[in-house]
C-alpha cells in the first residue's frame, strides 16, 4: 500500500493498487507539534471550524481484510483522538463528512448519521476491503446512526464502541463488551476548564459594544461628550462588565457542581451577585454622589453573568433541551425587562446630574 | 450532576419492549437498566434528550423530543421561529460546536 504523511490536512488519497486491494491512505498513531498546536487552537479561537480531515478511509498499522473498522468525524481533533488511541492496534479508520464538526454535535445535527454512513461505507468500497461484517461506531454517534438501517442497507453490523476512544483497547480486548463505565460520558473540572475559553472569547467579541454604551452614557453632557466624564464614570461598569464575563463564562462553569440549584441562570446570577457585592466593597459609595448606579449595577451585572452561564448549556454533557427552553422562557423576559430597568435608572441619575430633575 | 426536574420528554411504553438492551447499550447517562426482561428508566431526570435509544429502539418503545439544547440556538429558534439551531459553520461564523 502506498503510504501517505499524514499532514495537517490529510488527504484519503485512492493510491494505485492491484485489483481488489483497498484505496486508502496510512495515518499515523503518533501526534506531531502540529497535531498539539492544532488542538490548542482549536480550544480557544474560531481555527475549530477549519480544522477538518478529509472523508474517506485510512489505514492505522497494517490492517487486514480481518481488522477493525472505527467510524468518526472529519473534524480533525476528533480523528486526532481517534487515531492516537489506536496505537499499537492494526485498524482502519473510515471519516465521514461531518463539515467538520466532532462527533456528538455532527451526530445531533444529522451529518454524522444513517446515510452518510452507507454511503461512506459504499463509496470505500468496505466490502473489498474487510471479510467481516462489524463496524465500530462512537457511542455518541448513536445519535445519528440507526443501527438496523446501516445493517440493512449495507450488511455490516453495527457496534457501538465506547463514548471515550481511550477504552478502544479494553473494549476490545474484552471481546467488543462495554464495561457501565464506558457508556458514561463523564463532565469532570478538567473537562469544562477547556472548554472555559470559548465561553470567554464570543463573550469578550460583545465586550467593546457593551463598553462604547456606558462609555456614552456616562459621558454624554448637554454641551457633548466628556472624555473625563466618560472615563471616570464609566470604568467601573466596564470593571464590572469584564467581571460578568469572568464569573459567568469561567468560574460558574469550573464550579458548576458546587453552586446550588439546578438552573444554570439561576447558577450564574448567583455567582454574579457575590461577585457584584465583593466588587462594590471596592467602590466608595461617594464615588457616583448618588446610589443610583450602584442600583443599576446591582440589577444588571447578575443578569449578565447569568446569561453568559446559561449560555454553557451548549457545552455541557448533561443538560436538555426542554430544560434550556424552559430556562430561557422564564430567563429572556427578566433579562430584557432588567437590562430596560438598568438603563433607566442611570438615565435618570444623569438627569439629575443635569439638574434637569 | 443533574438538570432541572420534571422536564425532559423521554417516554417509554414498556408493553413495546422487547429487552434487547439496545437503549442500555448508547444511553451515555445510564437512564435505562434491563429488569425481568425488560427496560425501565432508572432516573428520568438524568436524560438530556439526545435521541440516541429512540433512534436505535428497533420496536419503537421510546419517544423522545431530541434536538440541539444550547442557549444560543434556542435563541436563534425563537428569533427565526425554526427549530433550535446554532447554524455553527465558517459560513455563519458560528463555532460553538468544535
Amino acid at each position: 500500500m502506498g503510504i501517505e504523511k499524514l499532514s495537517f490536512s490529510p488527504r484519503p488519497l485512492g493510491v494505485k493498487k492491484a485489483e481488489g486491494q483497498p484505496a486508502g491512505s496510512k495515518a499515523s498513531s503518533e501526534w506531531t507539534c502540529d497535531d498539539h498546536f492544532g488542538q490548542i487552537k482549536c480550544r480557544i479561537s474560531s481555527f475549530r471550524m477549519r480544522y477538518k480531515v478529509n472523508p474517506g478511509l485510512y489505514a492505522i498499522g497494517e490492517p487486514d481484510r480481518e481488522s477493525d473498522i472505527f467510524v468518526t468525524a472529519n473534524y480533525k481533533l476528533s480523528f486526532d483522538i481517534l487515531r492516537r488511541e489506536l496505537r499499537g492496534l492494526n485498524a482502519w479508520i473510515i471519516v465521514l463528512d461531518t463539515k467538520g464538526i466532532n462527533v456528538w454535535c455532527a451526530a445531533g445535527k444529522g451529518t454524522f448519521g444513517t446515510n452518510e454512513l452507507i454511503n461512506r461505507i459504499k463509496k470505500v468500497n468496505l466490502d473489498n476491503v474487510v471479510s467481516h461484517k462489524r463496524i465500530i461506531i462512537p457511542q455518541l454517534g448513536a445519535v445519528g446512526v440507526n443501527a438496523r438501517i446501516i445493517q440493512q442497507r449495507t450488511g455490516f453490523r453495527v457496534y457501538f464502541g465506547p463514548v471515550c476512544a481511550k477504552d478502544i483497547p479494553a473494549y476490545i480486548r474484552a471481546g467488543y463488551v462495554k464495561t457501565p463505565e464506558m457508556r458514561l460520558v463523564r463532565f469532570n473540572m478538567l473537562d469544562r476548564l477547556v472548554l472555559t475559553p470559548m465561553e470567554i472569547n464570543p463573550a469578550m467579541k460583545k465586550f467593546p459594544f457593551f463598553g462604547l454604551i456606558v462609555l456614552i452614557l456616562f459621558g454624554i453632557q448637554p454641551s457633548g461628550l466628556l472624555f473625563k466624564d466618560a472615563w471616570e464614570g464609566g470604568l467601573p461598569f466596564l470593571i464590572f462588565g469584564l467581571m460578568s464575563v469572568f464569573i459567568g463564562a469561567f468560574i460558574t462553569p469550573l464550579l458548576l457542581p458546587f453552586i446550588p440549584f439546578r438552573s444554570f441562570a439561576v447558577k450564574g446570577w448567583l455567582t454574579g451577585i457575590i461577585a457584584v457585592f465583593a466588587l462594590m466593597k471596592g467602590i466608595e459609595l461617594s464615588y457616583y454622589k448618588s446610589l443610583l448606579p450602584l442600583v443599576a449595577a446591582y440589577i444588571f451585572f447578575p443578569l449578565a453573568s447569568s446569561y453568559i452561564a446559561l449560555q454553557f448549556t451548549g457545552s455541557t454533557t448533561f443538560t436538555s433541551m426542554s430544560g434550556v427552553k424552559k430556562e430561557l422562557k422564564i430567563g429572556v423576559p427578566v433579562y430584557l425587562t432588567a437590562t430596560a430597568l438598568s438603563l433607566l435608572i442611570l438615565i435618570i441619575y444623569k438627569l439629575s446630574q443635569w439638574r434637569v430633575i | 450532576m443533574k438538570y432541572i426536574a420534571d422536564v425532559v420528554t423521554l417516554e417509554f411504553f414498556q408493553e413495546k419492549c422487547t429487552g434487547c438492551g439496545k437503549c442500555v447499550e448508547v444511553c451515555p447517562h445510564g437512564v435505562f437498566l434491563i429488569r425481568d426482561k425488560k427496560a425501565f428508566v432508572t432516573d428520568r431526570d438524568r436524560c438530556m434528550e439526545c435521541g440516541a435509544c429512540a433512534n436505535n429502539c428497533e420496536f419503537g418503545a421510546i419517544r423522545v423530543n431530541s434536538g440541539v439544547g444550547c442557549a444560543a440556538a434556542i435563541i436563534n429558534g425563537m428569533i427565526t421561529g425554526g427549530p433550535p439551531s446554532c447554524d455553527c459553520g465558517v459560513e455563519s461564523g458560528n463555532n460553538c460546536c468544535g
